[in-house]
């Protein structure tokens, strides 16, 4: 990479592919594509509004890993059912 | 007791099975061991040439498995060093002709006579995937530092806990350290933090590889070349000794250390 690229502050090749081999493996290994997380979160949404109010738009479904475990991580926050109405 | 059974392996093809199979085999019998390299790429065989040893090949391992020559008639003995020996693959055969149970029979019966068994396999995660792993007692898994490569390898990784053997150990093959100081490649230290399993070796890119290859003679029994340095602290490491990494682009000897002075003085 050229020294006019890394004064642009661009990523270098070598974090370019890092990151993207890291993005890859998280789907790879839980063997859930971007679109069916897309898909679950939309069921958790539908299935958690029947019981308790929650805020549909800063729901996040993502998958971590912690070296070679992976976890889906639900983060849903709750509607105050008080301050709405 | 016997030998110890090490599958060399990876996801994608073309990235230096052979050739690990080929130096690992012959640094381990210039260190005085009795050692087998097994070649199971059926069809698409390979190490009988990195070995510079296809003009002797009478049986193979078909044959063996056909029952139509004994285990030790298929056995080509390399004249260079004391021990070392070749079961080469059929080249007009399929991967269907070797099953796993048959690759786990020979091993067997070679078992006593030897201290390492090495089987180099063929590129991808069908058939010949599981009849060169079924008899492994440790695993070898090569990649290169590349997307691609390292993707692929990940998978491999998956398939043999799958399978209940052993975390493969990983070997990263073609580092141009020139590269990754420039940042043009990954280095060892993200393939190793993507894939999470013990390093076994690191094998710089050079150009003797090529011409060791072209020539018949494995760049191991080349005293000065780097990749070959490189083989013997493998083939050590398996032995049991500790043998340091040439873990980072900085490399090793003074220079290394000068390098990383200056680096860590003057920032990045
Ligand atoms: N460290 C290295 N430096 C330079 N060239 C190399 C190095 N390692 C391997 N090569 C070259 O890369 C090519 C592929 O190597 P090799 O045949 O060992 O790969 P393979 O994984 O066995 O391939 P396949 O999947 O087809 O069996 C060969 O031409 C070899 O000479
Ligand atoms: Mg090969």
């Amino acid at each position: 990479m050229s020294w006019l690229d890394r004064l642009r502050g661009q990523p270098s090749p070598r974090e370019t592919a890092k990151q993207r081999l890291q993005v890859i493996l998280v789907h790879d290994r839980s063997d859930l594509s971007p679109g069916l997380l897309e898909v679950i979160k939309d069921e958790i949404i539908a299935v958690l509004s029947r019981h308790v109010p929650i805020i549909a738009e800063e729901v996040r479904v993502t998958v971590t890993q912690d070296a070679r475990e992976c976890r889906l991580v639900a983060d849903i926050p709750l509607g105050n059912r008080h301050s709405r109405s | 007791m016997g030998a110890q059974v090490i599958t060399v392996t990876s996801g994608k093809g073309g990235v230096g099975k052979t050739t690990v199979t080929a130096n690992v085999g012959m640094a381990l019998a210039m260190a005085g061991k009795k050692v087998v390299c097994i070649d199971a790429d059926i069809g698409l065989r390979n190490l009988d040439v990195v070995l510079g040893l296809e003009n002797r090949i009478v049986y193979d391992i078909v044959h063996v498995v056909e029952g139509r020559c004994r285990t030790r008639q298929a056995l080509i003995r390399d004249k260079r060093v004391p021990d070392l020996y070749l079961m080469p693959a059929a080249q007009s055969r399929d991967k269907s002709a070797v099953k796993p149970e048959d690759m786990v029979r020979i091993c067997e019966e070679l078992r006593p006579e030897f201290d390492y068994i090495l089987i180099d396999s063929a590129a991808g995660i069908e058939e010949g995937f599981r009849t060169a792993l079924a008899p492994a007692d440790l695993i070898l898994l090569v990649t290169n530092p590349e997307v691609a490569a390292v993707r692929d390898a990940d998978r491999v990784v998956g398939l043999v806990e799958a399978m209940g053997k052993p975390t493969p150990k990983l070997i990263v093959n073609r580092l141009k350290p020139d590269m990754v100081r420039r940042g043009d490649m990954l280095d060892t230290s993200d393939v190793l933090e993507i894939l999470a399993i013990e390093l076994l070796g690191v094998i710089p890119e050079d150009e003797q590889v090529i011409v060791a290859t072209n020539r018949g003679t494995p760049v191991v029994l080349e005293e000065r070349s780097p990749a070959g340095q490189a083989f013997r602290a493998i083939a050590r490491r398996l032995m049991g000794e500790t043998v340091p990494l040439f873990l980072s682009e900085d490399g090793q000897g003074v220079l290394g250390w000068l390098r990383r002075l200056v680096r860590s003085g003057g920032g990045r």
